[in-house]
């Protein structure tokens, strides 16, 4: 009993993360139509601007959390410039062209990354958070937080889209991009804006990667970038409320697979076959809008 | 004035300069071409101030390329055009918008699963006096409550005037069809145009609808104090509220005029009925 609350506790908190990823993805989709395979190597930098600040900071609690700011905002400088110079300009160009440019963007960070840092991992000392007992409940205090900070981001993030004039245009945009620009909308701000929020999201998915890793190295970002772009496609690519469920509901199975030794070393091809399988019964994912073409 | 129009249309450019207010919109030899095919040349349109002006043709006559020519979807590879006397060739969908130009659309575009006031407020955001930043917008502070709420109010009279004030709150999506119509109408007003342009409001509606409609259309007209631009098939809503009509065939002029005299013109009447 203990093992299955520890370990719900521990998928939620992982599927947290993995929900911070997925909504950048599929905030850029809805909004700017493309797939932004360069998402996950934002995690990377936001890990390695963590690195840098942390150890020069170099007290613990005050270190993460400002290391946590900075990587935020060096994120969304980072978002905003690659959409401004990689994407902006193919604005309108096939789907296919961006689609290869986001990837082109992915490696060009990675091997920057490696030029700059070296390819081998470095390591972060984030452990002295230390657990938290409640009778036999054993948990560590970075799961919690992980926890709760991904949960009120989502929450800030849903009253954003939904309450402020921002996040209806962002609303318009995504659902008809020209009658929006018809109707007075700056596109480009509002994707820009988009950009910057999906950035600063991985930015916090990277802080919680290396308070449970410790390590940081170029390519850190490639898989929990396409576990997060399955769990999106599993929600539902462009929703926000599918995104948010798929990265919890893939963090869980993933937690619960490690749990049982049998299927801990399938815990990969589990996850996508599990996107199979959704995709199969429910094509849109499972909170997505089916588009309606009306002649 | 027949004769006028048709004098403007067949000199390329005036030898005078017209007086500023005189025309909301001027067009002068606008045209577009797609790799070898013209799909519009020498559209010479010019609109007077609170005029309701028809855009008709067969289809696949150009009209709705000319609509997207000026509200900057295309981008006129020959030619100009010009709102209440500033040249807007070539700007940009949402700065033509701000401009003063908004439209509706053939098959209806609304925002589907936002309700049918957000739909009104996302053209009412951009007016400068409900101008609050997302600073603002998020802290909430006093200006987002005064604009909001005004931007609201502003939301209402619109949405009662078409007769929408009851749904406000239900998803576009679930409005029946000709609601969906005039809320899009309502969507472009909100942008606070100076030139209103409807792309076949009429499509799809029984004939007591299209009676409504053009009431509505009229009504809008002076209660919004816009000059309407409007693409249209149904010859009954046509010669009932346009004044001076533009006959397109081939992507060329065919006729231009005051809606009675070139309705019975003999190559207009051939163009929508064919030889013989």
């Amino acid at each position: 009993m203990i093992k299955v609350l520890t370990t719900l506790i521990n998928g939620l908190s992982l599927g947290g993360v993995y929900a911070l990823i997925a909504l950048g993805y599929t905030m850029v989709y809805g909004i700017a139509k493309m797939l932004n395979f360069a998402h996950g190597d934002i995690i990377m930098v936001g890990s390695y601007t963590i690195l840098i600040f942390f150890n020069m900071i170099g007290i613990p609690l005050v270190g993460l959390i400002a290391s946590t700011l900075i990587s935020v905002l060096v994120c969304v400088v980072f978002g905003i410039v690659i959409e401004r110079t990689a994407y902006r300009p193919l604005r309108g160009a096939s789907p296919l062209a961006v689609l290869i440019t986001a990837i082109g963007v992915s490696y060009l960070l990675q091997s920057i990354a490696q030029i700059v840092f070296g390819t081998a991992p470095r390591t972060v000392i984030l452990n002295f958070m230390g657990t938290i007992t409640i009778g036999a409940l054993k948990i560590n205090v970075a799961t919690i937080v992980t926890l709760a900070v991904a949960i009120a981001v989502m929450a800030a993030l849903t009253l954003f889209v939904n309450k402020t004039r921002t996040g209806r245009a962002m609303l318009a945009v995504s659902e008809d991009r020209g009658a929006a620009q018809l109707a007075g909308v700056s596109v480009n701000t509002i994707i820009a804006v988009t950009f910057a929020i999906g950035s600063a999201l991985a930015a916090i998915a990277g802080a919680f990667t290396v308070m449970k890793t410790y390590t940081v190295e170029p390519t850190m970002g490639a898989m929990p970038g396409i576990k997060a772009f399955t769990a999106a496609v599993i929600g539902g690519i462009g929703s926000i409320p599918g995104a948010m469920a798929g990265g919890i509901l893939l963090g869980v199975i993933e937690t619960a697979c490690d749990a049982v030794p049998v299927l801990s070393p399938y815990k990969i091809a589990i996850e996508f076959a599990l996107l199979i399988i959704v995709l199969l019964i429910k094509p849109t994912g499972i909170l997505g809008k089916k588009k309606r073409e009306k002649v | 004035m027949a004769n006028e129009t048709t004098n403007a249309m067949q000199t390329a450019t005036p030898s005078y300069e017209t007086p500023q207010e005189e025309y909301v919109l001027k067009t002068e030899n606008l045209g577009i071409s797609f790799g070898g095919l013209k799909a519009a040349q020498n559209v010479n349109l010019r609109i007077k101030k609170g005029a309701l002006y028809g855009l008709i043709g067969p289809n696949g006559a150009g009209k709705t390329t000319v609509f997207n020519m000026l509200t900057g979807v295309y981008k006129p590879t020959t030619g100009k055009f010009f709102l209440c006397g500033e040249d807007l060739t070539g700007l940009d969908q949402a700065t033509i918008n701000k401009k003063g130009i908004a439209r509706t659309f053939q098959n209806i575009r609304l925002f589907n699963n936002m309700s049918v006031i957000k739909n009104v407020l996302i053209g009412l955001a951009n007016q400068p006096e409900y101008k609050c930043n997302l600073v603002q917008s998020i802290f909430r502070t006093p200006r987002y409550y005064e604009t909001e709420n005004a931007m609201r109010n502003e939301a209402k009279s619109i949405l009662s005037v078409f007769g929408l004030l009851e749904e406000r709150n239900q998803l576009a999506y679930n409005l029946p069809y000709g609601k969906q119509r005039k809320l899009e109408i309502a969507r472009a007003i909100a942008t606070r145009p100076k030139l209103l342009l409807l792309d076949e409001p009429a499509a799809g509606m029984n004939p007591q609808e299209t009676e409504e409609l053009m009431e509505t259309i009229q009504f809008v007209r002076k209660h919004f104090n816009v000059t309407v631009l409007l693409i249209e098939h149904d010859m009954k809503l046509v010669s009932g509220i346009c004044e001076e009509l533009t006959v397109l065939n081939f992507g060329e002029t065919l006729a231009a005029g005051e809606t009675k005299d070139v309705l019975s013109r003999p190559e207009v009447v051939k163009a929508y009925l064919g030889d013989e």
